[in-house]
């Protein structure tokens, strides 16, 4: 596990780049396929108005994959990750309309830890609104 | 409905082995929009450190979403899988998973609990490979909102 980012470089407050990430239906079709989650509401309008829901919604884990590549796209190695934990607070709503809905996500270094780890808090937002709540990530640096 | 409490506690026999390919692996990546190196080129994950190519961070979940589903369809649980929402998630990695593993889960259920009208269930997998080692584990709150209350969410 080699993290191109060494643990000596960065202070609580340093800020990770932060990640736009579109979503479309072709999007949630492809998650679905690849995760194994079908659950309609994630590709079938007309399921997801009939429980109540305003549209088609994206996978909370499809979120929560989205999220943690800032981390991993900021240490290099998507293999430093030793913890990483979310809420779902608001679903991600993804229109039929050609453009979908963007996740943006940004990360700060919130503590440094023992061995050679941080923590690195996460917002994630969408439309306006925050997406996941106590987004945490644990990494180990270099 | 409340949930019977007498499934607090248990756990349940470890599932089938999951065989991690590197096919898989690259099909969840791009699925995500993820381009590292390290999750299709074994070269590029030898080079930091792994044996071969790892899967993303939250790719655990397909594999323990699935045992956890025998666990929560259980009607003696008396959780309605019709309204449940998936509350929070979180995983502790010992390594990470990679392509030639053979997963097995083995799910607890750490908690149940009503409040106001819906159901709380904390679910643990705990991730073992070939060998025996724990790999991950993920925690999984499932909610199962009172019936007026809205909709679901993730």
């Amino acid at each position: 596990m080699t993290a191109k980012i060494g643990y000596d470089e960065v202070e609580v407050g340093t800020e990770l780049p932060a990640g736009t990430f579109p979503v479309t239906r072709d999007t949630l079709v492809r998650y679905a396929g690849a995760s194994g989650d079908f659950n309609p509401i994630h590709w079938n309008e007309r399921f997801a108005t009939e429980v109540g829901l305003p549209d088609v919604i994206a996978h909370g884990m499809f979120t929560m994959a989205e999220a943690i590549r800032v981390v991993t796209d900021w240490t290099g190695d998507p293999g430093a990750v030793v913890e990483y934990g979310v809420r779902f607070t608001k679903p991600v709503v993804v229109p039929n309309d050609g453009r979908g809905a963007v996740v943006e996500v940004s990360g700060k270094v919130a503590e440094k830890l023992a061995d050679r780890q941080v923590r690195v808090d996460i917002t994630a937002t969408s439309g306006g609104q925050k997406v996941l709540g106590m987004a945490r990530a644990v990494v180990r640096l270099g | 409905m409340a949930l019977d409490q007498s499934f607090v506690g248990r756990s349940y026999p470890p599932t089938a082995p999951y065989e991690v390919g590197r096919e898989k692996i690259r099909e969840f990546a791009e699925a995500i929009g993820e381009t590292a190196a390290a999750h299709t080129d074994p070269e590029a994950a030898k080079a930091l450190g792994h044996p071969d190519v790892i899967a993303p961070p939250t790719f655990v979940f397909t594999i323990t979403y699935r045992a956890a589903g025998e666990v929560i369809a259980d009607p003696k649980l008396g959780l309605d899988f019709g309204r449940v929402v998936h509350g929070s998630q979180r995983f502790a990695y010992v390594r990470p998973v990679r392509a030639g593993d053979r997963l097995t889960v083995t799910s607890t259920i750490e908690a149940a609990t009503t409040r106001a009208g819906s159901d709380f269930v904390d679910l643990r997998g705990d991730v073992h490979d070939a060998s025996g080692e724990l790999v991950a584990t993920a925690w999984m709150k499932l909610v199962a909102r009172a019936a007026d209350d809205g909709a679901a969410e993730a």
